[in-house]
């Protein structure tokens, strides 16, 4: 498994080796490998405080790393598509001006754009005023204005029920085909993970087990930090919390 | 021409207005409000420090609030909540400030004219400085306005885009002071937060964007400025304060234009076109 890293770094979008990142004296991130190819899906899914967000700073240069390296295709272009955000009332925001920022792509884009992840006709609405699917796609829209060969979605379908998961993803992958990039998304559950996912990475801090999803599905580390043992799954569905286990939510908590 | 005191202090006046209203949407839509009470009132320790030292008033505010400034940015999300810390150190700045100015001897120090400002009597070099600071201003919002915007709106969105949400606080830190620093001639430590605030809140339900959200609060800002002004000649009250309280009052009318006048008057339009 090891091995698919290293034979194929020399075309990767983008590639960290032995990564490491601490806040303070707390490692919240440790040798964590990966890469992204032209075209490929991959998730990282992780229980809440694992470290998965802090991954996605460090693969855009937000967090400073404490060891490791990050490698980055020089024809890299991400797009960049955040967990929900909140637009406070007090600012005034169309739909159209926020596509502009920081830079204006023009009308004539702005529309194919927010065609392409259907919001279309959102353009003059406030984005304060937006429900959470409509603002995913513009969230989306905005992310594809630079023709990103990666996008990176950072649970970007949080708050949305599952039926709303479902066209997000598939508008994602539609897009995907279409544009011929890479999506590198996190998630904290390996079933609201897209279907079409290549490999799938699963972190806690460091990354316990990675695979095709139904290998993932299948193999000891993953069940024992989700809790998936076969005699609980009946359990675990009717009672579906989003919290990890006892030692990531004690992590969380402490950061 | 500026031999006059009236039209010296009419350019003041308008000067730190027409920095102090677009700065002030920043400041609404960061929720700075009280950041921007804090480094106003740490300016009168400057004050202090400069009557002292013997420097310029300018310059001593202007440091003592950018330190201020800093300070509360380096500290804020380290076991303190954000208000508790600036509660701390925005009333302590000033008690220090105040009792410090009352050591000076020797100076017969009108403590009134740094609380509350003394637009009359500003002269020549403070008509300069004023412009250079407000120049200033306008300038590092004219230059950073999409890296700022983006930056408020959301630090990960920046961060993707290029620009370092920390670099853009600074800008803001920077720019707070030295709108502080030329404001306390003008309204005073204790009202520059008015000026911040109040035409920005006032131009809120006006806007549909930032840019015009901006503009409006210019507006707002140059208006009250010159009718308070004027109201404070007619009435022979202090000039700041009255400038606030026309600010506020163009507050309140547009409050209640925007909610009551203006929904009722939609209503009444839409029962027209239904008969």
């Amino acid at each position: 498994m090891l091995s698919r890293h290293f034979e194929t770094m020399s075309n990767a979008l983008i590639e960290c080796r032995n990564l490491s990142v601490k806040y303070g004296k707390r490692t919240v991130l440790r040798n964590i490998s990966l890469s992204v190819q032209s075209g490929e899906i991959i998730s990282v899914i992780g229980p809440n405080g694992s470290g998965k967000s802090t991954l996605f700073r460090a693969l855009i240069g937000a967090v400073n790393i404490a060891s490791g390296s990050v490698e980055k295709s020089p024809d890299l272009r991400i797009g960049y598509v955040p967990q929900k955000l909140h637009i406070d009332e007090t600012f005034p925001l169309t739909v159209e001006r926020f596509m502009k920022l920081p830079s204006n792509p023009g009308q004539r884009v702005i529309s194919e754009t927010l065609t392409l992840t259907g919001a279309n006709g959102l353009e003059k609405k406030q984005v304060s005023q937006l429900s959470g699917g409509q603002f995913q796609r513009v969230l989306l829209a905005r992310a594809l204005l630079g023709s990103p060969n990666l996008l990176l979605l950072d649970e970007a379908t949080r708050g949305l029920d599952f039926r709303g998961t479902a066209a997000f993803y598939r508008l994602v992958d539609d897009i995907r085909k279409r544009l011929g990039c890479a999506v590198l998304m996190i998630s904290h559950e390996l079933h609201v993970v897209m279907k079409q996912t290549d490999h799938v990475i699963c972190i806690n801090q460091s990354i316990c087990c990675e695979g095709e999803p139904e290998i993932i599905k299948e193999s000891p580390a993953f069940q024992s930090l989700f809790g998936l043992l076969e005699d609980t799954e009946s359990a675990l569905y009717l009672h579906h919390h989003e919290d990890g286990p006892q030692s990531a939510r004690e992590a969380e908590n402490a950061g | 021409m500026l031999d006059d005191f009236l039209i010296r202090a009419t350019l003041a006046g308008v000067g730190v207005a027409l920095a102090a209203a677009p700065l002030g949407c920043f400041v609404v839509w960061r929720r700075m409000a009280y950041f921007g009470d804090a480094t106003a009132h740490a300016a009168v320790l400057g004050v202090a420090f400069s009557l002292l030292l013997s420097t310029p008033i300018f310059a001593g505010a202007l440091l003592v609030s950018l330190t201020m400034a800093m300070a509360v940015t380096q500290l804020s999300g380290r076991g303190f909540a954000m208000d508790t810390l600036l509660g701390v150190m925005a009333h302590s700045s000033l008690a220090f400030g105040l009792v410090a100015v009352s050591f000076l001897s020797g100076v017969r120090i009108d403590l009134m004219a740094y609380l509350f400002g003394d637009i009359l009597a500003v002269g020549k070099t403070d008509l300069w400085v004023i412009g250079t600071g407000v120049a200033g201003v306008l300038a590092l919002l004219w230059y950073r306005w999409s890296a700022l915007l983006l930056s408020t709106l959301n630090p990960d969105l920046a961060l993707a885009s290029g620009f370092n949400p920390r670099r853009e606080q600074l800008i803001m830190n920077l720019a707070l002071a030295m709108t502080v620093a030329v404001a306390i001639k003008v309204v005073g430590v204790l009202l520059i937060a008015a000026m911040l605030i109040i035409p920005a809140a006032t131009a809120r339900p006006l806007s549909r964007a930032p840019e015009s959200m901006a503009l409006i609060a210019c507006i707002f800002a140059v208006t009250a400025t010159l009718a308070g002004m004027k109201a404070s000649f007619v009435m022979d009250t202090p000039t700041g304060p009255t400038m606030v309280c026309v600010s506020a009052v163009l507050f309140l009318l547009v409050q209640l234009l925007a909610r009551v006048v203006y929904p009722s008057v939609k209503a009444m339009s839409a029962q027209a076109s239904r008969q």
